[in-house]
């Protein structure tokens, strides 16, 4: 025990003697926490929309105006020509093109039926999806306006129409910000933790301290929680700065128990924490641990289910998501921190993070050898 | 010139006789690519929902079939009572429940109307929204197909073309998004490491004595690394088109050309950063911290940039991944040339000479 | 001087794929010695040092050190051993006195006991001056005085030192080899190699390893005598004209 506290002040001192290293690892996460989340917004409301009228009759004029007042679209152009609207979404500076054929308003009238075609740059299929759905959801509202001004319709409406009334739990401003910023605290955490984890013993390899360490009666255990626990300290120090951050800046305040966060918190990282050695003791130089440790980081964060949505992926990729601790963090995060769930609801997940403290961190006290 | 390729030369060697790290820098662009390819999506698919149908009559169970048939909707759980609902949302269960009345097939056929409820997990505002929806339009078709047989007068048909992706698969999106974080993030991390790695053995000295300028050595360091990522292009787009189906529909000679630019601008960025640092671990935080999320954020690919507040569009314009995407897009996907997207291949163009230069002088000023 | 052998070394090997860098060697070093291990780069002196301090595990062969077994009780050795590497291995971001705690510490030293180990060390080596430097700002010679201090700071019955004053300057050379006789007239055994011939003839006595093989091992006046020569050196050019090995393996 007394052992371990030599370890302890030592790996201190080493960390608080090098300020550019304590400043980037508290500056630069804070500063991402800051700008970050402002530029996470999915929310189709500024759908560029270029429009070739063919018509120009007062019918297709009146559509135009429905569809620029729904606040879901902005208007990049009105083009003569279909080649002309195509030149503004390559440049990406359309989404949908609306083409309003020369007849519009004589088949509407006279024929009772017409045609509109929309062409959306499917690139994102996902932006695409939505933006035809809301051009589509307002289009059917000019048409119900059409029919009102030229159909008396019976007062008992034979048609039959359900009522679809919608809630949005737990966030009904739909403010992105509550989701994201949650998020992306979790993925700066654990690039902290894995990166300065990652680096610590094989720092002491590639400059050879490590020989008089491995040459000492030290207990294999002691080596790693000497490094574990100075690092599980700062990680715990960011996540507060973090929270700090999320209140004052977004306010965001945690619906559930915050010592329930601080817990999953503290065994995350350990789990982390002991990625980044087992990394660490694998690696012979600096270079070699960085490139792996971002490998792997890469494929955690965009397997995480932050960006995409797990239950989208096909089923062999949700089961490599099983393997990947970010996840459960993400999915415990947004349950404390917006759902206010309790223990009882994360209590598989905080299961699940245990195993993976417990493997990764014996793994690399296994793996770190004091003779080869 | 003799000086130069020889040093080129020993810099191959060193990176040559490391077989770890040339397995990790050759694998990882294939095994990402890969992975993310055929798993990320932004759709929202098979998302696990709850059904509340106090009726349980012909209309309901229908509707709700239709429902749970669509690919969108995988039906998790049938509750008696709304009181479970909390729970199943605050364990993360499911992303949505649709909550039917009383009598849902009477209310119809008597009526005319009846009221379906839908309640979203809004705590991922971007599912909720777009779950929403799906459910909201799957429900109106139904609707319609009710009312089959009565052709509703002035009616205007859209007809929807999807351009591009008419399969709306994910990748389209995300390799070219991927391409230009792994090709950034690899070159900026390797060459500043690598550089820095010198410094910090002493060895920068040795070099800076001998009558090569810095410049020289400098080239050296990068050039293996230039041709590394030559490598890593071309197995990325071999991996897109052969097993993810992508098309190259423009020049691919030009894709590879300016993705090479791109390879330089990176690496360039990793010499301005090795210029002011002087320990591998600030080198690869700058790199790998810094760098990260800033460039899945800023890019595009990720969040639309037309949606975030001015000042960060504005920052955007630094992000040099940015403007290699709307490359990749352009030129692989939408099949235009060079007459399109000049202007970006400008502005990478310059960034990288102005990194040089800003790392040329900070080189100057530290030896002088 | 029949004394108790705290190094037993019979027919140990260490072969790395093809290459044999141990090659089956075989001596006893007794307790209190300076025990002189020589040999040309590449002879296998690290090699075989790094398998008694338990750094490397021997192909085969039998050694024990302090009366351990190196297959079974590394630890144990570890415990009553010190030693100190080529490459100089002190954390240089941390200061002169940070370093003492930090391995007596690891020694597991009491307070009281590290508090006097510190200032009885900072007096030996002058270095009261320099407590709070870093340890990176100090010149070489002092760095490898500190590092041997170090390494001897927890009373090991044997120190182990690989090539210590390499890169040094003779008056320093001078004042280390004055601390290696104060630590053998502590009763530390002290095993050491070094490529300085000068320096074998301060050694009790001396084995000279070529090609991984020990090809002679006596006092250095014994060597003299048997191999004609008047000076280490020239026992060791005559030796180690027989090597076939590279010198820079």
């Amino acid at each position: 025990m007394n052992i371990l506290r030599y370890l302890l002040e030592k790996e201190f001192r080493q960390i608080f003697r090098d300020p550019s290293i304590l400043r980037m690892i508290f500056i630069m996460p804070i500063i991402q926490l800051i700008i970050l989340p402002q530029a996470a917004n999915y929310e189709v409301k500024n759908v560029k929309i270029a429009i070739v009228d063919h018509d120009h009759s007062t019918y297709s004029t009146s559509m135009i105006y429905k569809i620029t007042a729904s606040g879901y679209f902005i208007l990049t152009g009105i083009n003569d020509s279909h080649l002309d609207a195509m030149e503004l979404v390559e440049r990406d500076h359309a989404d949908i093109i609306l083409e309003i054929p020369a007849h519009f308003e004589k088949d509407l009238v006279k024929e009772s039926e017409t045609e509109v075609l929309m062409s959306v740059n499917a690139i994102n299929g996902m932006r695409a999806n939505l933006g035809a759905s809301y051009l589509s959801v307002i289009l059917r509202d000019y048409n119900q306006d059409v029919r009102l001004k030229w159909v008396q319709l019976p007062r008992f409406d034979e048609v039959k129409r359900l009522n679809i009334t919608s809630t949005n739990w737990y966030n009904p401003h739909m403010n992105y910000k509550l989701f994201m910023v949650p998020g992306i605290l979790v993925i700066l955490l654990t690039m902290v933790g894995a990166f300065l984890a990652a680096l610590n013993i094989v720092k002491e390899k590639e400059i050879g301290t490590i020989e008089q360490i491995n040459v000492t009666p030290i207990k294999k255990y002691h080596f790693i929680l000497g490094k574990l626990i100075p690092f599980w300290m700062m990680g715990m120090f960011v996540l507060s700065l973090g929270l700090l951050v999320a209140r004052v800046f977004y306010g965001i305040v945690p619906l559930g128990n915050i010592g329930l966060l601080y817990l999953f918190s503290g065994c995350y990282l350990i789990a982390v924490l002991g990625l980044g050695l087992l990394i660490s003791t694998i690696s012979q130089t600096q270079q070699q641990a960085m490139l792996l440790a971002f490998f792997l980081m890469m494929i955690f964060i965009m397997m995480s289910g932050l960006y995409t949505s797990i239950d989208s992926m096909p089923y062999w990729a949700q089961v490599v998501t099983w393997f990947n601790p970010v996840s459960y963090f993400i999915e415990v995060v947004r349950m404390i921190v917006l759902k206010g769930s309790t223990f009882r609801d994360i209590q598989f997940n905080l299961g699940i993070i245990l195993i993976f403290a417990i493997v990764l961190n014996s793994w690399a006290v296994f793996s770190y050898k004091k003779r080869n | 010139m003799k000086q130069f390729l020889v040093f080129v030369r020993k810099e191959w060697y060193h990176i040559l006789r490391d077989p770890k790290t040339l397995f990790i820098l050759f694998g990882m662009p294939i095994v990402q690519i890969t992975i993310f390819g055929f798993a990320l999506t932004n759709e929202v698919k098979n998302a696990k929902i709850a059904i509340l149908d106090p009726s349980k009559d012909f209309a309901s169970t229908t509707l709700i079939n239709r429902i749970d048939a669509s690919k969108y909707f995988e039906v998790n759980d049938y509750l008696v009572s709304t009181k479970d609902l909390e729970k199943y949302f605050k364990e993360g269960k499911i992303k949505m429940a649709i909550i039917f009345p009383q009598h849902f097939n009477q209310s119809i056929s008597h009526t005319n109307t009846a009221q379906i409820q839908i309640i979203a997990d809004a705590s991922d505002p971007n599912t909720a929204t777009v779950l929403t929806n799906y459910a909201s339009s799957i429900i109106q078709d139904w609707q319609n197909d009710l009312n089959k047989n009565r052709k509703l007068p002035y009616s205007i048909h859209a007809e929807v073309r999807m351009l591009y992706n008419p399969e709306l698969k994910g990748a389209f999106n995300f390799v070219p998004g991927v391409m230009s974080m792994v090709l950034m993030l690899v070159s900026t991390l390797m060459t500043s490491i690598a550089i820095v790695r010198e410094k910090e053995l002493g060895m920068m000295e040795v070099l800076l004595v001998s009558p090569l300028k810095p410049i020289t050595i400098i080239l050296a360091k990068t050039i293996p690394y230039l041709l590394l990522s030559l490598v890593n292009i071309i197995s990325i787009l071999l991996l897109s088109v052969f097993a993810l189906d992508l098309p190259i529909q423009g020049s691919i000679f030009l894709l590879i050309a300016l993705s090479l630019l791109f390879t330089i601008t990176s690496l360039s960025l990793g010499i301005l950063i090795s210029s002011i640092t002087n320990s591998q671990q600030v080198a690869m935080l700058i790199s790998l911290m810094g760098l990260f999320l800033p460039t899945l954020m800023l890019s595009g690919f990720m969040f639309p940039i037309e949606n975030m507040p001015l000042p960060l569009q504005l920052i955007s314009n630094l992000v040099p991944a940015k403007w290699y995407y709307f490359i990749v897009k352009a030129v692989m996907i939408k099949g235009l040339g060079i007459q399109s997207i000049w202007k970006e291949s400008c502005i990478l163009l310059s960034m990288t000479i102005f990194l040089l230069i800003i790392s040329i002088k900070k080189y100057k000023v530290r030896l002088s | 001087m029949e004394t108790e052998k705290v190094i037993i070394v019979k027919d140990l090997t260490k072969s790395f794929g093809d290459f044999i860098g141990t090659n089956a060697i075989t001596f006893d070093v007794h307790k209190g010695e300076i025990f002189g291990f020589l040999g040309a780069n590449g002879a296998g002196k690290t090699t075989a040092m790094r398998m008694l301090c338990g750094l490397s595990r021997p192909s085969s062969g039998e050694a024990s050190v302090a009366g351990y077994d190196v297959y079974k009780y590394p630890e144990e050795i570890k415990r009553n051993i010190g030693y100190m590497s080529q490459k100089f291995s002190l954390y240089e971001d941390l200061t002169v006195k940070e370093n003492i705690r930090f391995y007596s510490g690891i020694y597991g030293l009491n307070k009281s006991q590290i508090h006097e180990k510190t200032s009885s060390l900072l007096d030996q080596l002058h270095l009261l001056n320099e407590k709070d430097s870093l340890v990176k700002s100090l010149p070489l010679g002092w760095k490898q005085k500190l590092a041997f201090s170090i390494a001897i700071v927890h009373n090991p019955a044997i120190v182990f030192l690989d090539e210590p004053t390499g890169g040094v300057d003779p008056i320093t050379r001078r004042e280390f080899w004055e601390m290696i006789y104060q630590a053998s007239a502590n009763g530390t055994t002290v095993f050491v190699t070094t490529h300085y011939m000068d320096e074998a003839e301060y050694c009790n006595r001396v084995s000279i390893m070529v090609d991984g093989k020990i090809e002679a091992l006596d006092t250095p006046s014994n060597l003299k005598r048997y191999h004609n020569a008047k000076t280490m050196d020239d026992v060791f050019l005559i030796l180690a004209r027989k090597a076939q090995r590279q010198a820079d393996q």
